[in-house]
């Protein structure tokens, strides 16, 4: 008999309501796509938790590495000036 | 000496609440004891559906027939977050059932008493939920990412649990005099094992310091037994029953209750398999899947057979 782990891993996003972000939820297995629709509307929207759901396999996710690698980051630290705070505005100036 | 750098690294992440993530660095110890307290974790959602399932036919309405389907089902989807949650340590869930399987994982001893009577249901409800639900809330706070998020969801989840127990504890303590010694009869039964569930006392237990370290467990298990017992009392005698421990009783100068010994061999005893369901419970769970089995085949083949029908369209 095949090696059986249930399926691959897939991961869930539920959008709360309609202009709303989905969002990572967590993850189930599944072995195609109408099971793993099935399982995520049974696990994951038992209370009315959302009104949306995305399922992507784990293995095709792209992910950056862990944060203990912190120089992927580094570009966005030194860059000050992205943020509206950096600038000067003369006293009095206002809606800007 | 990198790995001392590294551990440093770690312990300074963990003392400053950061979580953990599946792919940073962590010790192979707090791999492994994550690994062994999430996987458990998770048998123990998974197990602790047969005994209530043993009374799901016999449920005295439809109304709490389907609340106790719907409870059922709640431990199926926790059980399926935590498998989740302990395989992002590099695990597969294959390796998880076969460790239970062949006694090297264990699950909450709890579970391994059996439900005579429909009290045991509210019983099972109100103290082993509401055991349950005081030490999960605390994990909320674990160290570990995704076993703080799954708890996060469970706990949500999980509060209306301990009210179904309550509310039929209630109506069995309101009601006749044979009700209302069945609702006694259960509470005798389930007490000790309830609060045997924290596990063994502080100074007695193997895992509890390293895991406070590393805020795997946020509290001990005695200051965890200790705020079920405290909280739990006043609710029992509410409804005019009374605890199976003669020790019981309120100490007004620590504002907590003070509670008799509990009896460790028995506790022992069923941890190592000589309970009065351990048999039972994982005979019946290696049957399940096993009879499953079936289905899981059918569904790799109905996966296959889609994909290569898509393959040649």
């Amino acid at each position: 008999m095949e090696k059986d782990n249930q399926g691959v891993l897939w991961e869930v996003f539920i959008q709360v309501k309609a202009g709303r972000p989905f969002k990572h939820v967590g993850s189930l297995h599944a072995y195609d796509k109408e099971m793993a629709m099935q399982s995520a509307r049974d696990l994951y929207t038992r209370r009315n938790e959302g009104n949306g759901i995305w399922l992507v396999k784990a293995d095709d996710i792209v992910s950056s590495q862990s944060v203990d690698d912190e120089a992927f980051f580094d570009p966005s630290n030194d860059k000050v000036y992205r943020h509206p705070t950096f600038y000067k505005v003369p006293d009095g100036v206002k809606h800007i | 000496m990198e790995n001392a750098k590294k551990l440093e690294a770690f312990q300074a992440k963990i003392d400053a609440d950061i979580k953990i993530e599946p792919k940073d660095w962590m010790p192979e110890k707090y791999r492994r004891t994550l690994i062994r307290q999430i996987s458990q974790h998770a048998h123990s959602e998974v197990i602790g559906m047969q005994p209530e399932g043993n009374w799901l036919t016999r449920a005295p309405s439809l109304r709490s027939k389907k609340i106790l389907m719907a409870k059922i089902q709640d431990e199926a989807g926790h059980g399926l977050y935590l498998y989740c949650a302990a395989e992002t340590l590099g695990i597969k869930r294959e390796q998880f059932l076969e460790w239970l399987h062949e006694g090297k994982a264990k699950y909450s001893s709890v579970f391994n008493y059996p439900t005579l009577t429909w009290a045991d249901i509210g019983a099972i409800g109100w103290l082993v939920d509401g055991a349950a639900i005081v030490n999960q809330v605390s994990l909320q706070g674990t160290s570990y990412g995704p076993y703080s998020r799954a708890m996060v969801k469970i706990c949500m989840e999980e509060s209306f649990h301990q009210r179904q127990g309550y509310e039929i504890m209630v109506t069995l303590a309101n009601g006749t005099k044979e009700q209302k010694e069945m609702a006694q009869d259960a509470l005798n039964r389930w007490w000790w094992p309830s609060i045997m569930m924290f596990g063994p006392h502080d100074a007695d237990s193997a895992h509890s310091n390293q895991s406070l370290k590393w805020k795997i467990k946020r509290e001990s298990n005695d200051e965890l037994r200790q705020k079920f017992i405290d909280k739990t009392v006043e609710q029992g005698e509410h409804i005019g029953l009374s605890f199976p421990d003669p020790d019981l009783k309120w100490n007004k100068s620590s504002g907590h209750y003070e509670y008799g010994k509990i009896n460790w061999n028995e506790f022992w005893n069923v941890v190592k398999g000589y309970g009065p369901g351990n048999k039972k419970r994982l005979a019946h769970h290696k049957d399940a899947h096993e009879e499953g089995s079936w289905v899981r085949q059918g569904a790799i083949a109905y996966a296959k057979k889609k994909r290569s029908i898509q393959k040649t369209a």
